[in-house]
């Protein structure tokens, strides 16, 4: 395989245009062949919007890229890519070489690669107002055409939903390798009704559930340290009782967090005394050890 | 189409989940309900996960059928509602369909139901610009739409998503009749001092609006009671009156009927 680390500027660039024809499906072979070194496929799912599947999937890489893993992100957020600017990469482009696209390097030793249609467009304002056979092309091209060579890890950011993004990349990823899901949810009721139906997407689809992350859970005031429920308590923990899956913890909210994803910058390595950080780090270790265990 | 009845329709719109579409779109309609006169209507179009029925406190209802159609379900006398909630019967059903099905069902909510003569069309819609937005804006174009609120919270990463909607907007010529932010600082209940949980990192709605020339309909300040109205299914205004996000919601909600030609002003809904 083509080595990656070839100067890309001189590669041709891909942009995402409205004159560019719907893709022919790629052969089976070719997918195969980008995957071919990815060790563990990781979906990070929600029914629920705003909840920070895009958060949770950015720190897990980061948590996991510290622990001397190496990283993708596949961002199947078509409408609301928010991965590029969590990784301060919004303003990378995509350029092609022989095995087909060459995934976007944050961070600066290139241990992460990220793949998303935030960086296809030809304006970061432009709307991706497409329907679903559109998507789904693109969607499949993410899987056979990215290059992502030698990963440990490949963690697909979705959009909430169980719709047209969330069925392709099912379809087209299933057949190479053996899927997991993490669920994210806030405590409240409203988003945990949204996760449940997530949870029959999964069962449905065959989607290994590795546990549920409980985010937003309490904010603790900076200047009293009195702890506030903005969103409510503990609505993900009993539904991952309910469900019979794992629960793999509790972030809290976390000004400090919300600062960094604005930011681009690595939480988890410049913030460790955060009140994000132990649940972060708790949940990317349970990861690693393939076993989430109860906290 | 069977789409006459609607005088006034608001699409309530977000490029980004979980900014609080829902729970604007159930309190506009409540609050456009208060008076006994306007007869509201809330359609929810998000298939996948529908919340307004749970917010308006109908989880578990059911829709029926008539000789004229579905009938919505009714929270008030004159105030109606629809949403694929009422269609699955189960809380683990999911609803996992590819665009052209859903287009086929927000079709039917629109052609099938029977809303009666409308005052205001208040539609939820779920985040992003795709099938559900472009099948709503397609269907309604024979009527009148006053156009889109957007809702948006204050940081960056949220703001990113919501001008691809403005986009979006302008792209199908939807009026823009405002943006609303959602989750605009949050005050201590004990220490009383203002923690910006989403900061507004690049100006906030405020200057996305400035920058590009859209209104500024109001900010609203995150309150746990919200959330917790929302999960029981009441109203917000009517149980939290004196809250600083019910004075802005209800300033925000006075604003839009005054500017539809509602002449008299929103009476405050009584705290039972």
């Amino acid at each position: 395989m083509e080595s990656l680390t070839t100067d890309h500027n001189e590669l041709p660039r891909v942009r995402y245009t409205r004159s560019l024809p719907t893709p022919v499906p790629p052969a089976d072979s070719v997918i195969r062949s980008n995957l071919a070194g990815v060790r563990h496929v990781l979906l990070v799912l929600s029914g629920k919007g705003g909840v920070g599947k895009s958060t949770v999937a950015t720190e897990l890489a980061l948590a996991l890229r510290l622990a001397g893993k190496r990283v993708g992100i596949l961002d199947v957020d078509l409408c609301g890519p928010s991965i590029p600017r969590m990784l301060r990469v919004q303003d990378s482009a995509v350029h092609q070489c022989n095995s087909g696209w060459v995934p976007v390097f944050a961070h600066q030793d290139k241990s992460i690669s990220l793949m998303s249609i935030g960086f296809l467009l030809e304006k970061p304002d432009d709307a991706v107002v497409w329907r679903g056979p559109k998507k789904n092309a693109l969607i499949k091209q993410f899987v056979s055409d990215v290059a992502w060579g030698d990963l440990d890890f490949l963690i697909v950011d979705t959009p909430p939903g169980t719709s047209d993004e969330h069925i392709s990349t099912v379809e087209a990823l299933r057949p190479h390798k053996p899927l997991a899901a993490i669920l994210v949810t806030t405590p409240q009721a409203v988003s945990v009704a949204d996760v449940r139906r997530e949870l029959t997407f999964c069962k449905k689809t065959g989607l290994r559930v590795l546990g549920i992350v409980e985010n937003m859970s309490g904010f603790v005031c900076p200047h009293c340290s009195e702890c506030t429920n903005i969103f409510s308590k503990g609505g993900g923990e009993e539904l991952a009782k309910h469900a019979g899956v794992p629960f793999l913890g509790s972030v809290p909210l976390d000004p400090q967090l919300s600062q960094s994803l604005e930011d681009g910058r690595d939480f988890i390595q410049e913030f460790p005394k955060s009140s994000a950080f132990p649940a972060l780090a708790h949940i990317a270790q349970q990861i690693l050890d393939g076993t989430p265990r109860s906290s | 189409m069977k789409m006459l009845g609607f005088s006034h329709t608001v699409l309530v719109l977000s490029g980004k989940g979980g900014v609080g579409k829902s729970t604007f779109s159930a309190l506009l309609a409540r609050g456009l309900a208060a008076r006994d006169d306007t007869q509201v209507a809330l359609l929810d179009i998000d298939i996948c996960g529908p919340s307004v029925p749970r917010m308006m406190g109908l989880e578990g209802e059911q829709v029926h059928q008539s000789g004229s159609g579905w009938s919505p379900v009714y929270v008030e006398e004159n105030l109606g509602v629809m949403s694929v909630g009422f269609l699955l019967s189960s809380p683990d059903d999911a609803v996992i369909w590819r665009g052209p099905k859903k287009n086929g069902l927000i079709k039917q909510f629109l052609r099938d139901v029977d809303w009666g003569e409308v005052d205001y069309l208040i539609i939820d819609t779920p985040p992003g610009t795709s099938d559900e937005h472009l099948s709503i804006v397609q269907y309604l174009s024979a009527a009148h739409v006053d156009g889109a609120v957007i809702i948006t919270t204050p940081q960056e990463v949220s703001l990113q998503d919501v001008r691809k909607e403005i986009n979006f907007c302008r792209k199908v010529k939807l009026p823009i009749i405002g943006v609303v932010e959602n989750m605009s600082g949050f005050i201590c209940p004990k220490c009383k001092n203002e923690s910006q949980i989403f900061p507004p990192t690049t100006g906030g709605a405020e200057k996305m609006c400035q920058n590009l020339n859209i209104s500024l309909l109001g900010k609203v300040p995150l309150d746990p009671q919200i959330g917790k109205s929302c999960d029981k299914g009441q109203s917000f205004l009517a149980e939290v009156p004196e809250s600083p996000a019910t004075l802005s919601y209800r300033s925000i909600i006075q604003s839009k009927s005054e500017n539809h030609c509602v002449t008299r002003p929103l009476e405050r809904q009584n705290h039972q």
